[in-house]
């Protein structure tokens, strides 16, 4: 009987020790949350530091790029998040929202270019698309193709429709779901340009800007859009399998598949590793991810982290980063934020 | 009248039980033939499907257990290391000078680049960590075995086209020339891949391991058992023999049972909001994680206890009893432990549940990038199943091979706590 007990009151005795547990006193790693596409590379910056330094390796949670923003504005104290990585600019509520929660001084680093990319099979010859295209085949409402101004539920089928030099193959497209980072940069940059590309949409963003972007932002829902959910592997594998289908991802795994699978042309510039660095191909974005200061001088090994992300051996044209798909930005503006990331110059 | 009808209607044999019985003799041999062959159907068909899918993760994973190596002349230039500071020495550059020895004839910034891209960014850690071991080292050429770079492996392994056109491998026809020599010279050969046991998570495939999350599975589940068996057990005793049968416990067990059908997201979600936001624990901690798995099997480990308790036939208890034991003597020396293979065979698959879940962990941290080997219950630390997801997630190929790899180790846990399961049984089952 006594020995049914023990384990009763070892039981006991953790949960009340862990009770007492309040916030921890300190922490000695990194501890770092956001995007999922940042999140290849700064695990990579990650490793390398954790690896060549005395201290510890953060700690990194791939939650979303805005998921990343919720936990990192929650306050300012050992149990919060360092730093939080984001494939999209930091929103002027975010920036509220840190700022109530005692979070003032936020540095943003940009650190390079993400391509979002087109791809298909390699077994079908490679298309040659334009942002109009893209708007065309992919927008739940398009201009009546009979003319007139209104707006009819997306009558193309199939490639050929939308466009006549395009191939005759159904349009089948492989996409990140609404909750992804990719998918919100995919209908900023690729739908909202092709959107404007076309009359009556375009004077729709001067009297409606609403409407405007509703209309760009709203995919097709009748199966010619399939979100295959975040996992771009699986993308990779599905187009290999059905070669008439096209698929949305970022341009890190394309570059891994370039046996598989290829980029298609968008507005004739070809997803490549130069086409996005020299800015032609229109649809990439900045990487970002964002420190706070009162934390720099508080966690052990903040400095070293961010120089280690902000030296040419890492982020540079020849760098580490590089090798795993990302794009670099010029000298100047490197030079511009590792000169911020040094001194902690937060946003205003 | 009547009696007339029935004589006319009469057949000239009177009909038997026996016969009609009889004449649908065959029609019921036929339906029993075909039930028997739809439920072997039946399981013909899911063995199948279990096999196709054992047959894929091992098709995929073998190859991940060996790694492809390099064999260097790599020499400890004394003029390059400080002997103070063996951390600060340029490892990289060794063995950039002793692959350009290997090679003399390279030159050029492009291609030494290259070159050095067939030998793993980890291998500097490597040299770096047998110096530190041995420092007598210094200032001899050793030839070292290191590990070669992910796309080199996969090449080794068949799953790059070496005969593809140039742009569509990630391999350039120098490096393969390269690759070719030291092959022909046997200074490339796939080994036993013990990082993989050994290491923690890492973005270079080639130093990928699950170590890591074998570790912090290891502490999250011992919370978990901590926890959940000692409280569960309790529970099951208190509800299935002291408590009075009323509306109130009616209640409980309804809700016992709900609670055994809820999807374990929710259970993380109450991990977040109890433990990490009320109590301020830690966040990606094996002890959240074992807290919230413990709410999550304690069902499981309650609905089997009292299962096990139910089958204690009621002529044990009475006979305890009846010859002057306290109801609480009746439980602890004889009920209890005549039901305790039942309860641990409930316990063990709980925890074979709760090692392999992911959903619950997301919201306490536990999906993260996690490189260092957790050496206690509050490091930040991650779990197998997490791990799989991660690496399934990840565009380098060779991760694709390590994903099932680490699959089958899961899958080995699993067997081998299902198996601890049904030996229990077997072997203190009581039969009545």
């Amino acid at each position: 009987m006594i020995k049914k007990l023990i384990p009763l009151t070892a039981a006991v005795a953790l949960l009340a020790s862990l009770g007492s547990v309040q916030a921890q006193s300190s922490r000695d790693y990194i501890s770092i949350v956001g995007s999922s596409t940042v999140y290849p590379f700064a695990t990579v910056v990650a490793e390398q530091f954790g690896k060549s330094t005395a201290n510890k390796t953060p700690k990194i949670e791939s939650t979303g790029s805005g998921g990343g923003f919720k936990l990192f504005c929650a306050g300012v104290g050992v149990e919060h998040p360092d730093i939080t990585n984001s494939s999209r600019a930091i929103k002027s509520s975010e920036i509220e929202t840190c700022k109530t929660n005692g979070v003032a001084e936020i540095v943003e680093v940009k650190i390079g270019y993400d391509g979002i990319v087109l791809a298909n099979s390699k077994k079908t010859d490679v298309m040659q698309l334009t942002l109009k295209d893209i708007f065309l085949a992919l927008a739940k409402e398009v201009p009546d193709p009979k003319g007139g101004k209104t707006l009819v539920p997306n009558p193309y089928k199939t490639w050929k429709d939308v466009n006549p030099d395009l191939p005759d193959r159904k349009i089948e497209v492989l996409g990140p779901p609404p909750t992804s980072g990719t998918r919100d940069a995919f209908v900023e940059l690729a739908m909202e340009g092709g959107g404007q590309m076309i009359d009556s949409i375009k004077a729709m963003k001067k009297e409606d800007e609403k409407r405007f972007t509703a209309v760009c932002h709203t995919i097709r829902e009748d199966g010619h859009y399939v979100e295959a959910g975040e996992n771009d592997n699986l993308i990779v594998q599905k187009l290999d399998a059905n070669p008439d289908a096209v698929g949305i991802f970022g341009f890190s795994f394309l570059d891994q598949n370039t046996d598989k699978v290829q980029g298609a042309f968008v507005d004739s510039v070809q997803p490549t590793f130069e086409g996005i660095a020299e800015g032609k191909y229109p649809i990439s974005r900045p990487l970002f991810f964002y420190v706070k200061k009162a934390h720099a001088d508080v966690i052990p090994g903040m400095r070293e982290y961010l120089s280690e992300f902000t030296s040419e051996k890492a982020w540079g044209p020849d760098g580490y980063l590089t090798d795993k798909g990302m794009i670099p930005m010029p000298e100047k503006e490197r030079k511009k934020f590792a000169e911020n990331v040094k001194n902690l110059t937060p946003i205003q | 009248m009547s009696n007339a009808v029935s004589e006319a209607s009469k057949p000239e044999k009177p009909l038997r039980t026996l016969d009609i019985v009889n004449a649908g003799l065959a029609k019921r041999y036929r339906a029993e033939r075909r039930f028997r062959r739809l439920g072997l159907a039946a399981i013909i068909a899911s063995l199948a499907f279990l096999s196709m899918l054992f047959a894929d993760i091992f098709w995929k994973g073998h190859t991940a257990f060996r790694q492809t190596f390099i064999q260097l002349n790599i020499l400890f230039d004394p003029e390059l290391i400080d002997a103070e500071n063996l951390a600060a020495a340029d490892y990289n550059g060794f063995i950039r000078k002793a692959l350009e020895r290997e090679f003399p004839e390279v030159s050029g910034r492009g291609d030494r680049r290259e070159l050095s891209q067939i030998v793993s960014p980890g291998a500097a850690f490597i040299l770096q960590k047998q110096l530190r071991d041995n420092p007598e080292l210094i200032g001899q050429t050793l030839p070292l075995w290191v590990p070669a770079n992910d796309d080199v492996d996969m090449l080794m392994k068949g799953h790059i086209d070496r005969y593809a056109p140039e742009g569509e491998r990630r391999l350039s026809d120098k490096q393969l020339a390269w690759l070719k020599r030291l092959e022909e010279q046997n200074k490339i050969q796939k080994k036993f891949n013990k990082t993989f046991f050994t290491a923690g998570d890492s973005r270079e495939p080639e130093l990928a391991g699950i170590w890591g999350a074998t570790v912090g599975s290891l502490y999250t589940l011992f919370i978990t058992l901590l926890l959940s068996f000692p409280i569960g057990v309790a529970t099951a005793v208190y509800l299935e023999e002291f408590a009075p049968k009323n509306r109130w416990t009616d209640i409980i067990e309804v809700n016992i049972n709900n609670l055994a059908a809820v999807p374990s997201i929710v259970f993380g979600l109450l991990g977040l909001a109890v433990f990490l936001n009320f109590f301020g624990m830690p966040r990606s901690a094996p002890t959240v994680g074992g807290l919230v798995l413990t709410l999550m099997t304690l069902p499981t480990i309650i609905i089997a206890g009292r299962a096990a308790l139910k089958s204690v036939p009621p002529s044990i208890r009475e006979a305890a009893l009846g010859i002057g034991a306290s109801k609480m003597q009746m439980v602890t020396h004889h009920v209890l432990p005549l039901a305790m293979p039942g309860m641990l065979t409930g316990t063990i698959i709980g925890m074979a549940q709760a090692l392999g879940e992911t959903a619950p962990l997301l919201m306490i941290g536990m999906v993260a990038f996690i490189v260092d080997i957790p050496g206690s219950f509050t490091d930040p630390s991650t779990v197998l199943p997490v791990q799989i997801y991660l690496w399934a997630d990840s565009p380098e190929r060779a991760f694709v091979e390590r994903t099932s790899a680490a699959i089958m180790v899961l899958l080995a846990f699993l067997i081998a706590m299902n198996a601890v399961a049904v030996y229990l049984r077997k072997k203190f089952e009581h039969r009545w």
